[in-house]
């Protein structure tokens, strides 16, 4: 949990200027509704890290303290211990509907990167890009928490989520920059980047034909500075992970440990972690730059992302 | 350790016609303001070395493989750099005319917009195109790139024929540019800082004219406008607030404050401006994503505007006349049935007429087409199957504009002109040639009506429980019938399955049915029956729907719930305890009352 007390964030807004954190909570909430209203199998997507957990924060505002669908955690087995024990630590705090899914089969055939069987993009594919379509479309098992005993049980509901809320941002890399507020997918998933619907004003597509599922962004405008400044701002509980806590190490980007390596860095509070991003050592690195699955091929996570990874 | 001051955030379009130079523009602009991540520029470096290909600024921006290959940008990309001043979102958006929906949807969330010109190319089709589009979709500020100056030795003399050609054209449009600036962006002439190579220009560098753009600010000032969103309640979580929602596009708003919700006319008052997680608030404005609860519990629904009963209303009728431009590669035809969306309203709606068609590239006015084609910007009439909330798009943004949806995709958008008046309507053009036509039989409605022992009459029950009206009308039928009065029965089933087989199931719209529902109604009451039908539930205008379609004929409207329709009178109300034959009971003795089944008769 954030470790640093935050002055506390006003009540009523002083002046009745919008400034650009206003302006792009108030862009995201307003997609939310429209997506709550016109879409009915709808879930969101939560990994846990700085993003996600910003767009459950505004889910919560969106809808005035509720979380009217359920949150979806793709569980690949190797996140880091901390992040699974966050997880439902905070979903029992909030009273969320939350689910995990897992592709118990490669796991078991030990079908993985640290097991030595593949390579880091077949491991993401499979722990992460299938295991997350078979548990959306509701042909693999999910888990959901049960809020009396704590525990988790298999989900009697095996409905496809047609609508999937994800908190994708424009400035991540080259082919998020190109998403759309809500991003149809056909059946298979796929992504076709060349046709993709107009998005015109604050009127978004919401027509369908039976059979297509959709991503919704409430987040693309949002840049990494963004969202630390928003989470310091509302003083968001995010995950202590991102803050050095003396070892000159901290995580910018959350992932599977095997992938993902911390950043030398002593910011040790939001405050800092805005300090670096702005003037400091993260101003001009990428923020995936600690991802190693990224690296592996030319096409790097446009790759991952046609064929459905979040 | 307290958070620095925020950064304002501007978004900015580059427009243009293909090939004009608007990526390299971006990737020169990122770079002389040192905004390109590490990571980025030696990724792409390393790509073009691995494809043996020299290293472009563009490539930064087309990202996607697809992309590279063809050399052209196929859809709206965001970058972002900042200056001292502020933190920019520049869209780059595909100047190819095959990708002018993403165009638009990249232009459609900006500020303020760059359109490049090529020098040595000079003003294309889509310059104009896209000039003309960006008044449309309410771009107020515009400067204007002459790009690739190095193609035309820097000429000052080739620079201002552009211009000059080129703000002839913007001011035909209605745009008054902010400027003109001539560049080299593959030499990063005039950029960051203005250029040896031009020395004859000396106004602002491309960096400075973005800084020199003005922040809109939010429109408080205005009269209060907010679309409802939705309307929620959290029962189930425990939670007894019946919310009301939406992004609120003009003005503010106090507790306390009378509104009326339009195109129905209802009216509350602000009982609370709800906020989460902090305590509720006591006022809200333009730009907020807000909820209210309200003191008297009316029932809206989403898609009504908000207004203070202090300000002026909108504008509320059928046909208005708009400016459109279309989209999609079926063109729009008059007749057809397309779904417009404006503010959180979706409604039907119908092009009726096509006054005007204009092309972009020569600006010349077609009045003859018979329907808008891909790529046309149109003046036309459009009529809603029931009056719309709206205001002029000279007057509110928001509330001005629409898109048209045909089939499941946004097909075209546009601005309302001018609000017309509801005395012609294609249902009343309808009726008008119906009943000229209509072949009318030797025997009188008076012969028929003494002959049967009652008058012909619609007899329409409504309410929300639809097992419930369906029940009691069958009810009513069955001691008609008993009693030999010539009486029948229409379940909306036998219309939805048979009378409106026809119809596209993908596109069932209770307007329709009612439509059809009317038709019928007039022919079984010119046969002198007492035709009976329930519907779901009815507001003030499908009733002037069925009224109109069943003249001369009249109607009884039978409602069945305890709470009263909120916008029209039914003429009789049957409580919900009642069975089905108390309810015949009552239905009977207000027939009877009323003279429609003829006491003498029993």
């Amino acid at each position: 949990m954030n470790p640093v007390p935050n002055p506390a964030s006003p009540t009523t807004h002083p002046s009745s200027n919008l400034d650009s954190l206003d302006q792009l909570e108030a862009l995201s909430i307003h997609i939310f509704r429209e997506a709550y209203r016109e879409f009915k199998n709808l879930c969101m997507l939560w990994s846990i890290g700085k993003d996600s957990t910003v767009l459950l924060w505004l889910a919560r505002k969106a809808f005035l303290g509720h979380v009217p669908f359920p949150l979806v955690h793709i569980d690949t087995s190797y996140k880091i211990p901390a992040m699974i024990q966050y997880r439902d630590q905070l979903a029992l705090e909030w009273k969320l509907n939350m689910v995990y899914g897992q592709n118990i089969e490669a796991l078991a055939n030990k079908q993985t990167f640290p097991e030595g069987q593949i390579s880091r993009l077949q491991c993401c594919g499979l722990l992460k890009t299938t295991a997350l379509k078979k548990t959306l479309s509701g042909e693999w098992k999910r888990f959901r928490l049960d809020h009396t005993t704590q525990k988790y049980i298999t989900d009697p509901i095996s409905e496809p989520y047609t609508g999937v809320i994800v908190g994708a941002r424009s400035d991540e890399e080259g082919s998020r920059s190109k998403e759309r507020y809500f991003s149809p997918r056909d059946k298979q998933s796929d992504w076709d980047v060349g046709d993709q619907p107009p998005e015109l004003w604050n009127q978004y597509k919401t027509d369908f034909a039976p059979g297509t599922h959709l991503r919704i962004h409430p987040l693309l405008d949002w840049t990494e500075l963004n969202i630390w400044e928003y989470i310091h701002r509302e003083n968001i509980p995010i995950i202590d992970l991102y803050f050095n806590k003396g070892d000159g190490k901290r995580y910018r980007s959350l992932g599977c440990y095997p992938c993902t390596t911390p950043v030398e860095s002593t910011a040790s509070n939001t405050a800092e972690i805005i300090e670096e991003l702005r003037s400091g050592k993260f101003s001009n690195i990428a923020e995936r730059s600690g991802r190693a699955q990224d690296k592996e091929d030319g096409g790097s996570l446009e790759t991952l992302r046609r064929e459905g990874y979040m | 350790m307290a958070t620095p001051e925020l950064m304002e955030q501007m978004n900015i379009v580059i427009v243009g016609h293909v090939d004009h130079g608007k990526s390299t523009v971006i990737g020169r602009l990122l770079a002389d303001t040192d905004s390109l991540p590490k990571g980025k520029l030696e990724q792409v470096k390393a790509f073009c070395a691995a494809n043996s290909r020299p290293f472009e600024y563009a490539f930064l921006l087309d990202a996607l493989k697809d992309e590279q290959a063809q050399g052209i940008t196929i859809d709206s990309a965001r970058c972002f750099f900042k200056t001292d001043k502020r933190h920019y979102i520049i869209i780059d958006a595909p100047g190819h005319i095959e990708f002018l929906k993403n165009m638009i949807s990249g232009a459609a969330r900006a500020e303020a917009a760059l359109l490049v010109i090529d020098a040595h190319e000079g003003v294309r089709e889509n310059s104009k195109r896209h000039g003309h589009l960006m008044s449309m979709l309410g771009i107020k500020q515009l400067v204007v790139l002459v790009n690739k100056m190095d193609l035309v030795g820097h000429s000052q003399e080739r620079f201002e024929s552009i211009k000059s050609e080129y703000s002839e054209f913007l001011t035909q449009v209605g745009v008054q540019p902010l400027g003109f600036i001539p560049i080299s962006a593959l030499e990063g002439h005039n950029i960051a800082n203005l250029a040896q190579s031009m020395p004859w220009y000396q106004g602002a560098t491309v960096l400075q004219q973005l800084d020199n753009f003005k922040k809109q600010a939010a429109k408080v000032e205005k009269p209060f406008r907010m679309p409802v969103q939705d309307i929620y309640k959290f029962t189930a979580q425990g939670d007894d607030r019946r919310l009301v929602v939406g992004t609120i596009d003009t003005g503010c708003i106090e507790v306390g404050t009378p509104v009326t919700f339009y195109p129905s006319h209802k009216k509350s008052i602000i009982k609370s401006i709800e906020n989460f997680p902090e305590k509720p608030i006591n006022q809200a404005f333009a730009g907020q994503a807000s909820s209210f609860t309200l003191k008297d519990q009316i029932y809206i629904r989403p898609g009504e505007i908000m207004v203070k009963d202090t300000d002026p209303p909108p504008l509320c009728t059928q046909r208005f006349r708009a400016n459109l431009f279309w989209m999609s590669k079926n063109p729009m035809v008059t007749g057809k049935n397309y779904k417009i969306k404006l503010g959180s309203r979706q409604s039907p709606v119908v092009l009726v007429k096509i006054f005007s068609i204009l092309d972009s590239s020569t600006l010349g006015r077609e009045t003859h087409k018979q329907q808008i084609g891909r790529h046309d910007v149109a003046e036309v009439l459009l009529e809603t199957s029931k009056p719309l909330a709206f205001d002029l798009a000279t007057e509110f943004e928001n509330t001005g504009r629409f898109v048209l949806v045909d089939q499941y995709e946004i097909s075209g958008g546009g601005i309302v002109l001018e609000a017309l008046s509801d005395s012609e309507t294609t249902l009343s053009d309808h009726i008008k040639v119906r009943e000229s036509g209509w072949v009318h039989s030797k025997i009188t409605a008076a012969q028929r009506t003494s002959h049967y022992h009652h008058k012909a009459k619609f007899v329409l029950l409504s309410g929300q429980n639809n097992q419930q009206s369906l029940a009691f009308a069958q009810s009513l039928e069955h001691k008609l019938f008993h009693d030999k009065y010539p009486v029948y029965f229409l379940g909306l089933s036998q219309m939805v399955e048979g009378v409106s087989a026809d119809l596209n199931s993908s596109s069932f719209r209770l307007e329709d049915q009612l439509r059809r529902l009317g038709e019928l109604a007039r022919i079984l009451t010119d046969a002198g029956l007492i035709f009976i039908a329930t519907v779901p539930e009815l507001d003030q205008y499908d009733v002037k729907v069925l009224q109109m379609l069943n003249a001369p004929h009249e109607i009884s409207l039978i409602h069945i719930g305890d709470t009263a329709p909120d916008d029209y009178k039914p003429d009789l109300q049957i409580p919900d305890a009642f069975t089905a034959e108390q309810s015949t009971e009552r239905i009977y003795k207000f027939l009877k009352e009323k003279e429609i089944i003829l006491e003498y008769f029993l």
